[in-house]
């Protein structure tokens, strides 16, 4: 197991690695970060130059990868543009903790998405919550009761769940609980950011705000998770130690929820791994339309103003995230499952 | 062969139901064209902005005054043929890697699945948002079958097609590996075929099955992710119509004006819906011991 879990740290290495060198050659076109700082224009060709030396956008493409890699403090710099290179370079790069600088307001890349990080964990945590137990619910529930009308009547909410783009669940809840409900009196929920200004930041308004994102976030990825659950118990519930369970007597619910469940449930734990970027990427989604402080937001925002350093480290951050998921999945399932075994 | 497959599939009700569906979205696009202009698509009847469904504009009209009805079906052609056309791509790139890595295996397979696997790790969306900024920028229109759409159109074709041919490509590989290993491309290297001919002609014709399936729900796929890219504002711009960038600021008007993004919106999950249940009974019929459940 120790050798395995090695093996699988050592893979996701080169792996990161070609992603940020994918990512780093698509930065080289989204757009003129110096034509767009901070919202004042160049106008000086002097000018002009000098903020291109001092970004190091002057130089080719593998120093500007090596320099955003590894640092620049460990060689010298051409600042005022004579040709000779004399002065220290100050960046750490990123393989020593150093994403580098926003270019809009001049804070470290950490600090910008670090403000913003917690309010999209937040989502995404309650999103799970509820994809995991709500589809755990359905899921046995539709499997116990396979080709009956209410299992039918699922499925085809399911598909149809699947199907939904995210930013139409949440147009049509935001239309049903909180314009409708307005209309007819009832009490309604909140549609735009994170608490009333008015009321402050407190939990309970947090967690209000948060019904709606939540909602549209998870609505997808729990169509999905429900038909697993669904085909995993449905297999289970044949199996042999199953029907030994029943023909000594326990009770129909101890044999559903602790024989059956236990090893259909297991699988799951893949899925949640796999899904991670499904779940990240609705969040960008969903975070525009409900106006919630998130990364997602950020990061449009960024892009919108060609901030390379922040996008590139959103960027790769969240790509770390799915590649320690993935092997924290894979360690997970061998943990639980002491039928699979990874040798070597 | 052909007869079984249609056999299998008839008896999958949801698949029949979406072949249908799918077919009268492609009337309604389509059909629709011959009855409104697409200049009338695009006339910005000012005064009238804003209005709620009626006889005269049943979808009701937009923020300019354009008729949301005449829209959705230009924005339909766009939005299923943006669909289609990416997963073009999608399939030809998929096959390309796939097949070279699964045929020649070692350094190649290495290669060209480290990056399959790199690009599977960033997620879509966060990859097309990048890649839309890559590819935009000023894009001439262009003209086409006696139409004229925004370049734009082609960018994003482009970009959902190289953002999604990964799956695809892991499938082939897949086949390929155990595929190679066969008599007949023994045979076929026996008697000189050239790998070429090998890859194209001996080993491809054999694994379309789950190239079609995973083909099919490509084109769902595609269709949500120009309906993601462009309600962020960074898709197909305006003029030109699709179902995505109807909605795009749709969610200022939730409330005085629902039409705008209902009818869109309801457009899209139909046709991903009818796509979903087309792939599914495809799969159940061209490939039935595929599924577990």
């Amino acid at each position: 197991m120790g050798r395995y879990i090695i093996k699988r740290l050592l893979q996701g290495i080169p792996l990161l690695f070609f992603i940020s060198l994918i990512l780093f050659l698509l930065m080289l076109n989204v757009g003129d970060p110096v034509a767009t700082m901070g919202g004042r224009r160049v106008t000086r060709r002097a000018d002009y130059e000098r903020l291109r030396r001092q970004l190091g956008l002057d130089q080719p493409v593998y120093l500007q990868y090596a320099y955003w890699l590894l640092g620049n403090d460990w060689t010298k710099i051409d600042l005022d543009g004579d040709g000779v290179a004399e002065t220290t370079g100050t960046r750490r790069g990123v393989l020593r903790g150093d994403l580098g600088i926003s270019l809009l307001n001049r804070k470290p890349v950490i600090e910008v998405i670090g403000e913003r990080l917690p309010n999209t964990l937040i989502l995404m945590v309650a999103s799970e919550l509820v994809i995991v137990i709500g589809a755990l619910l359905v899921g046995v529930f539709s499997a116990l009761r396979q080709y009956s009308i209410m299992d039918n009547l699922i499925t085809a909410i399911l598909f149809i769940g699947y199907s939904m783009p995210i930013f139409f669940v949440a147009l049509i809840s935001m239309f049903i609980f909180a314009v409708l409900f307005k209309r007819w009196g009832l009490p309604y929920l909140p549609t735009v950011g994170m608490f009333d200004p008015q009321a402050g930041k407190t939990t309970a308004q947090v967690l209000w705000h948060m019904v709606l994102p939540v909602l549209s976030i998870s609505i997808i990825s729990f169509a999905a998770y429900s038909r697993y659950i669904r085909s995993t118990m449905l297999e289970v519930m044949g199996q042999d130690y199953i029907r030994t369970a029943k023909s000594k007597g326990l009770p129909r619910s101890e044999v559903v929820f602790i024989h059956a469940l236990k090893n259909a449930s297991l699988p799951i734990v893949t899925v949640i791994g796999l899904d991670l970027p499904l779940l990240l990427g609705g969040a960008v989604v969903t975070e525009r339309i409900f106006a919630w402080p998130g990364m997602g937001r950020l990061f449009l925002d960024h892009v919108d103003r060609v901030d390379m350093p922040v996008i590139m480290g959103i960027l790769m951050l969240v790509s770390l995230a799915v590649v320690v998921f993935q092997i924290l999945t894979d360690i997970v399932y061998a943990w639980l499952d002491p039928r699979i075994r990874y040798e070597k | 062969m052909g007869q079984l497959v249609w056999r299998r599939f008839r008896r999958h009700k949801m698949a029949i139901f979406g072949a249908v569906t799918l077919i009268l979205l492609f009337i309604y696009s389509i059909g629709g064209a011959l009855i409104f202009p697409e200049s009338y698509a695009n006339f910005a009847d000012t005064p009238l902005r804003l209005t709620a469904p009626n006889l005269q504009h049943p979808f009701g009209t937009d923020t300019i005054g354009r008729d949301v009805l005449a829209r959705t079906i230009y924005g339909g052609q766009i939005s299923l043929m943006i669909g289609m056309l990416a997963v073009l791509i999608e399939v030809v790139l998929g096959i390309l890697v796939g097949a070279l890595a699964g045929y020649y295996g070692g350094i190649v397979d290495s290669i060209l699945m480290r990056i399959t696997e790199a690009m599977l790790n960033i997620p879509e969306i966060f990859l097309l948002i990048v890649m839309a900024k890559f590819f935009g920028g000023e894009i001439p229109e262009v003209d086409l079958f006696g139409r004229t759409f925004s370049g734009s159109v082609i960018v994003i074709v482009l970009i959902i097609g190289l953002t999604s041919w990964m799956y695809l490509a892991r499938i082939v590989r897949a086949q390929f590996l155990s595929l190679k290993e066969n008599d007949f491309v023994l045979a076929a290297r026996a008697t000189g075929t050239s790998n070429f001919e090998i890859i194209f002609r001996h080993i491809l014709p054999n694994s379309i099955a789950p190239i079609i399936v995973s083909a099919t729900l490509g084109v769902a796929n595609a269709i949500l992710a120009e309906a993601y890219i462009s309600f962020l504002g960074l898709g197909v711009q305006p003029p030109t119509a699709t179902w995505g960038n109807m909605l795009d600021g749709a969610n200022n008007y939730l409330e005085s004006a629902p039409w705008l993004w209902f009818f869109p919106g309801l457009l899209i999950l139909l046709t991903v819906l009818s796509i979903n249940f087309l792939g599914d009974g495809l799969r159940d019929a061209l490939d039935p011991h595929s599924r577990a459940a």
